[in-house]
């Protein structure tokens, strides 16, 4: 399947899920990930896959925990309140080095907040995602196109890291409809797992799939490692993708829905002669932060994000105070538009 | 007929207070695990719990889950792993409190898995705070007057409840209180694993327990106890079987 087809994002990144190997949906109905879901329960049956409607969240995370700790590439879907419920099992996830795939197709909050697009979980995702010391893989797609591609690089990387990954998306990218080309060649071979609890047919010992170490100094040297591998995924897989960036003096950080809006900005800006690029980041943990640190023409950065401020966080971090960095954004279900991100673009480069 | 360790049990020494029910429930469970060679296939959850080590006990695979959560994990082995053999080993606080949504929708959608339930009227790891069955009247750290059912309600009847909904094949309640009850506790236990084999359904073992240690009482009054008030509020007995074999329907 090479062809363009018009899909809507989540059931683009459903079918995605289903070409990288994922064989077991677990999942409870909340909007705005509704039609990902849907489409999980109209396909497992008809490709000999398992797809399940649990309780609630929290049961859903743990069949996910269930299924990867039995070897298989599960996934679970929901929308902002409904993974604060997942958090605890994100821990454990993380907790018991399972890989598994959790999509956020982002709302407004706190609380029940809205129904319309929102980028107020990024401190969830790469923060707090749930209780104790741990990272969890995020990816933050901008196009339908990156719903697909995202999902089996997700399941791919939490395989080889032996870690939960999610792919951080908002009510915007899950509902609009554009072209995509699903891959070619599915890769459906899931890696071997040899720490599965699948039964241990005699062959080998039994296997454990545990989060509890009673013994601090073990508990200690256990989690230590884990921030090692940390250390070697900050290292190997900052994803991002910059757009005229070698000259800019104003240099915008956004990450999906709002670096669309971003970009159509850069470009209105650079028809009026301003120097504007951009950096959006694919992964937000791992956060590209080489890559900001990189420019050393820019004179400051403007971050857009649909919340309060969150990701501007990270870039000041990278900054670490050495520039200027600005944000602009808008919330409670708010999408920014170019002209109101131009008009920052504007105020910044008055002031440089 | 030499007394030996079951295979499916490992050589790690329990950490069990002494006169505690757990030793002989998890010898149960390997005995069956045993006798129906099924330990290469088997998967068992260990709940948060006094039984939380029971990976470190049973030679099979093991996962261990969050508190509540064993049911919703073994659904997501069972159904990664169809011919997979799964159980769980939950307490009353992690299967009747916390985990209570689990268990009932694991239940009702008649999940292949097989639940040991250990129902000792209280919390034990954490040090003796009042269960969902808990007795109306009975003393624990959190029900330091007595459990008033008129403040904290009262004490859920698990197998009772789980035995009203379709997707259940066998629910039964044992003790471990004595040979005679011993020997009933083993033929469930392995009757359940066989109907999970079977494709029978869901299937549930209560086994009412003691906990000298949280209860206050020596191993011989903890006894007394579970006869003269636990067993008259728990009944012991079968409270559904559709049947083994070819005759009980799916």
């Amino acid at each position: 399947m090479t062809e363009k087809i018009l899909m809507k994002g989540n059931e683009a990144l459903a079918e995605a899920a289903i070409l990288a190997g994922c064989r077991h949906f677990f999942g409870y109905p909340i909007t705005p990930q509704t039609e990902l879901a849907a489409h999980m329960s109209k396909r497992m049956p008809k490709i000999g896959g398992v797809y399940l409607q649990a309780e609630s969240e929290v049961a859903a995370i743990n069949m996910v925990i269930g299924a990867s700790a039995a070897g298989a590439r599960a996934m679970t879907s929901s929308s902002s309140p409904g993974i604060s419920l997942k958090s605890e099992g994100l821990s454990y996830l993380a907790g018991s080095d399972l890989p598994a795939v959790i999509v956020n197709v982002q709302r407004a909050g706190p609380g029940l907040g809205g129904i319309q697009p929102s980028q107020a979980d990024y401190w969830q995702a790469t923060r707090a995602p749930g209780h104790g010391d741990f990272r969890l893989l995020v990816f933050a797609p901008s196009t339908v196109q990156e719903m697909v591609d995202l999902v089996g690089i997700a399941f791919d990387l939490g395989d080889k890291y032996r870690m939960p990954a999610i792919i951080l998306s908002d009510g915007l990218l899950g509902q609009m409809m554009e072209p995509v080309v699903m891959p070619a060649g599915s890769n459906t071979k899931v890696p071997e797992r040899p720490w599965a609890t699948c039964g241990h047919g005699g062959k080998r010992e039994h296997n454990i799939i545990n989060s509890l170490y009673i013994d601090p100094p073990n508990m200690e040297a256990i989690t230590k490692a884990r921030f090692r591998k940390y250390e070697e995924i900050k290292e190997k897989e900052q994803r991002r993708e910059e757009y005229l960036t070698d000259d800019a003096d104003v240099v915008l950080v956004a990450y999906g829905a709002s670096a669309r809006i971003s970009r159509s900005a850069v470009d209105m800006a650079r028809k009026e002669g301003i120097k504007a690029g951009l950096i959006r980041p694919i992964t937000l943990w791992p956060f590209p932060d080489k890559a900001i640190l990189s420019k050393k023409a820019a004179k400051a950065f403007l971050c857009v994000e649909m919340s309060m401020g969150q990701m501007v966080d990270d870039v000041r971090l990278a900054i670490n105070g050495k520039k200027d960095v600005i944000f602009f954004g808008r919330t409670g279900g708010m999408v920014p538009t170019p002209a109101e991100v131009l008009k920052e673009i504007k105020k910044i480069k008055g002031g440089i | 007929m030499k007394f030996q360790r079951p295979h499916a049990l490992t050589k790690t020494e329990f950490h069990y207070c002494p006169g505690c029910s757990h030793g002989i429930v998890h010898r149960l469970v390997a005995e069956a695990i045993d006798e129906l060679g099924v330990e290469g296939r088997t998967v068992g959850i260990a709940p948060v719990g006094c039984a939380v080590f029971a990976y470190n006990y049973f030679n099979c695979d093991m996962v261990q889950a969050a508190h509540g959560r064993a049911q919703a994990v073994a659904t997501g082995i069972k159904r990664a792993l169809p011919d997979g053999v799964v159980f769980t080993y939950q307490g009353d606080g992690d299967l009747a409190a916390i985990g209570t949504a689990e268990t009932v929708h694991a239940a009702t959608r008649g999940e292949n898995i097989t639940v040991i339930f250990i129902n000792n009227a209280i919390y034990g790891m954490t040090g003796g705070q009042m269960a969902p069955t808990t007795l109306p009247g009975q003393v624990t750290q959190t029900t330091p007057y007595g459990r008033s059912t008129k403040d904290a309600g009262h004490p859920i009847r698990v197998c009772e409840m789980l035995a009203t909904l379709d997707g259940v094949a066998l629910a039964q309640r044992v003790s471990v209180d004595s040979v005679k009850n011993v020997k009933i506790a083993k033929k469930a236990i392995r009757k359940a694993f066989e109907y999970q084999m079977e494709g029978k359904g869901y299937t549930i073992i209560e086994v009412v327990s003691v906990c000298p240690t949280n209860w206050g009482l020596s191993m011989q009054d903890s006894l007394e106890w579970l006869r003269g008030s636990m067993l008259p509020h728990y009944p012991l007995g079968v409270l559904k079987d559709i049947g083994g074999g070819k005759e009980g329907k799916a």
